[in-house]
């Protein structure tokens, strides 16, 4: 704690404004994070986040954790709401995804007359909100690590602590969640008709 | 794929582990093999390609648009109830 001439920042007192302020910092992310857990209760998983939260509150060691802890608070009560309803992560997953290739089936089965930029034509289809179709639409048990990794930077470590399972199990899902996630851009974009639009070619 | 089928990893393999390749997290044996693979195979390099453009799209998607009335009736449950 003491240094010699090292200035140490004290964290700030666990108080309801620092909380507060905590809190309104996060939100847009809480929220953002929430809609890509569930589909319609969103902002009451906010709500029950935060009041969990604040109850915790002097639990949290450093103050600039504070934004993930509280993410992972969130996820923690999803994961409970799951349990309650008796639904939970180990939902069936889709047929195996691994042997999917997006870029291949891009190449292959692309409508329109060849292009150099075909697969990025393909992604730059997706809006933001299509995106977020496409991944509610996969299994929990492969969106959640997907999402805590490549949307809010969890280290697979940190993602195997927050569901309670070995690291291999996450890696496992992280990687099938990647491939499920390509095979469902690709059905999304046939069901959409994202395929047809781009260059014209009737 | 040739001959050299034993030494050089097949291309499904290859594609198996893009996604780890880019995290840096496949073992340094199979490093190896991915990229003596990307060295000989244009197509799993566009591949490869394609991955780290995926990887991008989910990373650029933080910024959700969020309804500004969800927000401020958080904003009012942050006042209010914490």
């Amino acid at each position: 704690m003491s240094g010699q001439g090292v200035a140490v920042t004290e964290p700030q007192p666990r108080t309801s404004e620092s909380f507060q302020a905590l809190a309104r910092c996060e939100l847009p992310r809480l929220l953002a994070l929430a809609r890509r857990l569930t589909r319609e209760d969103a902002e009451d998983l906010v709500q029950e986040a935060l009041l969990r939260g604040y109850r915790s509150y002097a639990s949290l060691e450093r103050d600039e954790t504070g934004g993930p802890w509280l993410r992972a608070i969130l996820v923690n009560v999803h994961r409970d709401r799951l349990r309650k309803d008796n639904r939970s992560l180990t939902e069936l997953p889709v047929a195996d995804p691994e042997d999917f290739s997006l870029f291949r089936t891009i190449a292959e089965e692309d409508p329109r007359p060849y292009s150099d930029t075909v697969h990025l034509d393909f992604l730059q289809a997706f809006a933001r909100e299509d995106v977020r179709e496409v991944l509610l639409r996969l299994p929990l048990i492969y969106r959640l690590p997907l999402v805590l990794c490549h949307m809010e930077g969890f280290a697979t470590k940190e993602i195997a602590k927050l569901c309670g399972v070995p690291l291999g199990t996450v890696l496992a899902r992280l990687h099938r969640g990647r491939k499920a996630f390509e095979r469902e851009m690709w059905t999304y974009a046939e069901e959409m008709g994202l395929l047809k639009s781009g260059a014209s070619n009737e | 794929m040739s001959d050299r089928g034993e030494q050089l990893m097949p291309c499904r393999e290859a594609v198996r582990r893009l996604w780890d390749f880019l995290d840096g997290s496949v073992s340094p044996a199979d490093h190896a093999q991915v990229e003596a693979h990307l060295a000989f195979c244009r197509r799993c390099c566009g591949e490869l390609d394609f991955v780290a453009h995926l990887r991008d799209l989910l990373a650029s998607q933080t910024a959700d648009e969020l309804e500004p009335q969800t927000l401020q009736r958080l904003e009012r449950f942050v006042e209010e109830e914490l």
